[in-house]
């Protein structure tokens, strides 16, 4: 399939175009709306969104410094049942990252028993030395984990993508529902839709359970931003201030008396729990990069005393890498001595000369991704690419083929948008936002749907044009 | 609460505030200038600049000082840096910097106001649209202030938002006024011309002053019952003796809250005896001038001693 042909499965219509099950509740109430005025609640949602400030940053433009992922107005609806099966195949990847994170960093029996190739951690990056060896408060590597879904027919969802290092996007999945409750809020009477709303607190809960031993029965929570000039800004204050929780930028925290102490206007006082949303290369710059001005010299040894909770963990990177992605069904299988529920997408590793042979002959077809590449950068989308694009592509991936991976390209559902000429499918993937601490693993019934925008387009990145929608899973 | 926080609620307040009160001051202006001759208007433009501090920035670039002219240079030049845009802009910074800090309805008056602004000013500034301008200004800064007081909490970050407040209006104030001193020397009030009360109505005018002073002193204009309201009436609240006695509250619930005080409180005591129990008999014994100067290094004392009891810097 190539990205201009229609596609197989659409999440609101069968091909006959009659309205699915999921859809039938909201078809009804759409039916009984009004163009023109529906028209004007799209013009209404954008101001919604300027004036609540919910913007992000694009890094290298210079005129648009606050953008707004677009917003559209058509949910993204999910059944009870598809929802129920779904957040079973989560949860057993969850786990799995878990142990799998925990092995790495402990004995590492799975390279021992033959199954996973040790060279894919030794060459990444995201691989922390100073990790190995030591266990996390409560043992939880990964505290918040956005797990990437598509879908390409009925009972047909396959995990594109782990991100179990920072995964963002869970303001939009908050406001989004916000904004649709007060642009329609009739429809929410007519159709039963599982809240959202309580994931600050579900998050306040799950990184309470996940501090240290010495923090006392009420864990002082912080969210570590790199300040208001990164992407996610937004994001990191929404979250603090939905939790009740300092949002702190480095400037603000010190290493004093072994404990994680932030600078208050009584003077200093400890922090249990920080919640970061700074890479782990810049978290400390007596341990990794020492320019690093966004971090807290000296917190890693405070980390390793056990006496602060750092989530995620540093190191988690190494699950995002798209080589060690390729053997999640075996990680699955290895940790929990179960099939995966839930398939990846079929992938070829450039490292293996056969597959990188397929992979050279077929680019035209395939989508190629970096292994340690992120936000729909660096990526080559065959169907949609020029010759000269191509064999510009062929030359790096020639140059160093154990650097990427390369996938099908899929027929990703399309769900409608609301366009000026009326409904029109677009693509859209699924990021459901889950929860790990030792109390269990916790997943909000919703999540992020990015759309791609575009006709056609398959590229849902909002760094790329794409947009999202509220994402509803349907109450029985 | 942060240090960090505290200092970036402390100066979106500040900033919010000097934004609609340049705009005030502005707007006294143009009407003084409307109804005088051409080396009037120009006394009346340069002693605004004065006041602002923006004197000899603006003649490193102009010649003359046609109204809309000066009016461009305060509120969005690129020419100065602390342009009043630049104002709103910092205060919205500071606002997003501090958002967990902020109620939701404070954060959307700053940054609807900021977008409001931003358009209003994105073009030079003419005759036709100053007031405009000037009347959104306050409008803005007066929806922010509102949301304030409406719907955030009584607590620590309540009170550095007010201290920025009154720290800076009492800055404002104190500055309008030495600017104009001798226009309130006794020595004048005999003299009664029209053009003195044209004066005074506009000193009254840079502070929104004039009507609560007619109300109070049924139409009487003299010097002496002018710098007495301005400094000394705590009804009035852009006075200086108003704006003390809330920072003195302001720093009593901050002193409670922490259980201690703290530099601050020491500078805030000095800056009363300074101010309390004075008559304006005795501010002029003195010298109004040399007063308004005391006053505004007090004031600046205090601002600092502030940010240090409060860890405002690492």
């Amino acid at each position: 399939m190539t990205a201009s042909e229609p596609a197989k499965f659409d999440e609101m219509h069968m091909p006959d175009g009659t309205v699915r099950e999921a859809y039938r509740g909201y078809n009804q109430w759409l039916e009984g709306q009004d163009e023109g005025w529906m028209r004007r609640k799209a013009f209404e949602a954008e101001s919604f969104f300027r004036k609540t400030g919910i913007t992000f940053n694009v890094y290298g433009e210079d005129d648009a410094e606050e953008r707004l992922i677009p917003f559209d107005m058509v949910p993204r609806v999910i059944t009870a049942g598809e929802w129920r099966r779904l957040s079973r195949g989560i949860e057993q990847r969850v786990r799995a990252l878990n142990a799998f994170m925990h092995d790495l960093y402990h004995r590492q029996e799975i390279i021992r028993s033959g199954r996973l190739p040790e060279r894919l951690f030794r060459d990444n990056d995201a691989w922390l030395p100073q990790m190995v060896g030591f266990t996390p408060p409560g043992g939880v590597y990964t505290h918040i984990v956005g797990i990437d879904l598509v879908r390409t027919g009925p009972d047909e969802f396959m995990v594109l993508e782990d991100n179990a290092r920072t995964p963002s996007g869970v303001s939009y999945m908050l406001e989004n529902r916000e904004t649709m409750m007060s642009m329609f809020p009739e429809l929410f009477s007519k159709v039963k839709v599982r809240e959202v709303s309580d994931y600050p607190r579900r998050l306040a809960k799950s990184l309470a359970a996940c501090a240290p031993e010495s923090a006392g029965s009420k864990p002082r929570i912080a969210v570590l931003t790199p300040g208001i000039y990164n992407s996610a800004y937004y994001e990191h204050a929404f979250l603090a201030d939905q939790m009740g929780a300092e949002l702190v930028e480095g400037s603000d925290l010190r290493v004093l008396d072994g404990k994680l102490q932030m600078r208050t206007t009584v003077g200093f006082r400890p922090v249990d729990v920080l919640y970061r949303r700074v890479d782990d290369d810049f978290l400390d710059p007596l341990t990794f990069n020492p320019d690093s001005m966004l971090g807290v010299p000296g917190i890693m040894d405070v980390y390793r005393a056990g006496n602060v909770t750092i989530a995620n963990a540093p190191g988690t990177g190494v699950a995002d890498d798209k080589a060690i992605y390729s053997f999640m069904p075996e990680i699955v299988e290895f940790y929990t001595g179960e099939k995966a529920l839930l398939p990846n997408v079929e992938t070829y590793r450039c490292a293996d000369p056969d597959s990188l042979k397929y992979v050279l002959d077929n680019l035209e077809e395939l989508v190629v991704k970096e292994v340690h590449g992120s936000g729909g950068y660096g990526m080559l989308i065959g169907p949609t690419s020029s010759k000269k694009e191509i064999r510009q592509f062929r030359q790096k991936l020639e140059a160093r083929p154990e650097n990427y991976i390369a996938q099908p390209t899929l027929a990703l559902s399309t769900c409608p948008v609301f366009t000026k000429k009326g409904l029109a499918p677009r693509h859209v993937d699924l990021r459901p936002f889950v929860l790990c601490s030792p109390q269990g693993v916790d997943i909000t019934p919703g999540g992020l749907t990015r759309v791609a925008l575009k006709k056609g387009s398959l590229v849902v990145n909002s760094s790329q044009g794409g947009g999202t929608k509220d994402t509803w899973v349907l109450d029985d | 609460m942060l240090g960090r926080v505290a200092h970036g609620i402390f100066w979106m307040y500040r900033y919010l505030e000097r934004a609609e009160n340049t705009a005030r001051l502005l707007a006294a202006g143009q009407r003084m200038t409307l109804t005088r001759g051409k080396d009037m208007a120009d006394q009346e433009w340069r002693s605004i600049l004065t006041t602002l501090g923006l004197r000899q920035a603006y003649e490193a670039c102009h010649d003359d000082y046609e109204g809309a002219q000066v009016c461009d240079f305060v509120l969005r030049s690129k020419n100065n840096p602390e342009n009043v845009m630049a104002m709103v802009e910092s205060a919205r910074t500071n606002a997003r910097a501090c958002r967990s800090a902020l109620t939701a309805e404070v954060w959307e008056a700053v940054n609807e106001g900021w977008m409001t602004l931003r358009d209003l000013l994105a073009r030079p500034v003419r005759d036709s649209n100053l007031n405009t301008s000037l009347a959104a200004i306050r409008r803005e800064s007066t929806l922010a202030r509102g949301a304030t007081h409406g719907s955030m909490l009584r607590n620590e970050t309540y009170s550095f938002a007010r201290l920025g407040t009154f720290l800076e209006r009492a800055d404002n104030t104190a500055r309008i006024l030495d600017v104009k001193y001798y226009l309130l020397l006794p020595s004048l009030s005999y003299v009664g011309t029209p053009l003195d009360t044209g004066q005074w109505d506009n000193v009254l005018r840079s502070l929104s002053a004039e009507r609560a002073y007619r109300w109070l002193n049924s139409g009487r204009m003299d010097a002496r019952s002018i710098a007495d309201f301005l400094i000394l009436d705590d009804r009035f609240p852009r006075s200086l003796v108003f704006c003390y006695s809330r920072m003195r509250q302001n720093l009593a619930e901050l002193a409670q809250l922490h259980g201690a005080e703290g530099t601050c409180h020491e500078a805030m005591r000095a800056a009363d005896i300074r101010l309390t129990g004075k008559t304006v008999e005795d501010i002029f014994e003195q010298g109004l001038h040399q007063f308004l100067l005391e006053f505004t290094a007090g004031n600046q004392a205090l601002a600092g001693a502030i940010a240090e009891d409060y860890r405002f810097v690492a």
